[in-house]
């Protein structure tokens, strides 16, 4: 006996609502930064889950597109965060209001 | 046994969600979710992915967590310091995390009314067949994922290269 598609789809939506909450809460860029890449591991599961219940291949290419863009924001975006940090000496987005009028 | 299985690396997973969103400390938020990578590729495992979870622990927990842990022990963090001057933000997030959750659940209730259609095993999802549509069917999308990761790669080192024009460094002393 196998869990059904839904259970695979709520355990998804949990997953991303903790994430889309963390987005919120945190303070530094890098836990911004880790609750993002949790919510695209959330789509991710849910996209396996729907390719095991058509028996299509095509769900699981997608979560390799996701993964590929996913290292991509990794690269860019730590890359954002250590030039902010060495222009600003702190990893905090309340700081990252130099466009503020 | 899969139910069982099921289960526990769901709990296993939403426990590493919330203590990851939970920790002030960003080591210990990023080995949480060093948890739920882990125990996400074991789901993808019951599956029948067995591809898809080796690539997760890959790229994921190999590639990113290192990379994201390397940047906090060079950046020399300090524990988070809560919101002063944003204190709205905890309802606007409570209340956006509540009606998601519901959502998920009314996903849940919704779909579980509506009959259910039995699973049949496939070969989606080995190795082969993944890599056969990869380089047949959906040869455009690989190579559009070839052209971004170039793009990151160049755009990463512009990013973090050390300047010297006078504008950027006038800019940057505060």
């Amino acid at each position: 006996m196998e869990p059904s598609l839904e259970t695979y789809l709520a355990l998804s939506g949990i997953l991303f609502a903790i994430g889309s909450v963390g987005v919120i809460y945190k303070r530094n860029a890098i836990g911004m930064f880790m609750c993002i890449e949790l919510m695209l591991n959330a789509v991710n599961l849910s996209f396996v889950a729907f390719a095991r219940h058509y028996g299509d291949v095509t769900g699981q290419l997608f979560v390799f597109v996701v993964m590929a863009v996913a290292a991509c924001e990794a690269a860019v975006g730590l890359g954002i965060i250590i030039t902010f940090f060495r222009n600003r000496e702190s990893i905090d987005v309340d700081d990252a209001s130099i466009m503020r009028n | 046994m899969v139910t069982v299985l099921f289960y526990i690396l769901a709990g296993l997973a939403i426990a590493c969600a919330i203590s990851c969103v939970y920790h002030k400390n960003p080591l210990f938020s990023a080995v949480s979710l060093i948890g739920v990578f882990i125990s996400l590729a074991c789901i993808y495992l019951t599956l029948s992915a067995p591809f898809i979870a080796v690539t997760q622990i890959l790229v994921y927990a190999g590639a990113i967590m290192v990379l994201v842990i390397f940047v906090i022990m060079l950046l020399n963090l300090d524990e988070d310091s809560p919101h002063t001057n944003l204190a709205y933000l905890y309802g606007f997030g409570g209340g956006l995390g509540v009606l998601l959750i519901g959502q998920a659940l009314f996903v849940f209730y919704a779909v579980n009314r509506a009959g259910q259609k039995s699973v049949e095993s496939t070969a989606a999802g080995q190795t082969s067949s993944i890599g056969k549509a990869m380089y047949t069917e959906y040869l455009l999308p690989v190579e559009i994922v070839g052209i971004l990761l170039l793009m990151a790669i160049v755009g990463a080192m512009i990013m973090s290269r050390r300047l010297r024009e006078p504008s950027v460094a006038a800019s940057s002393e505060e």
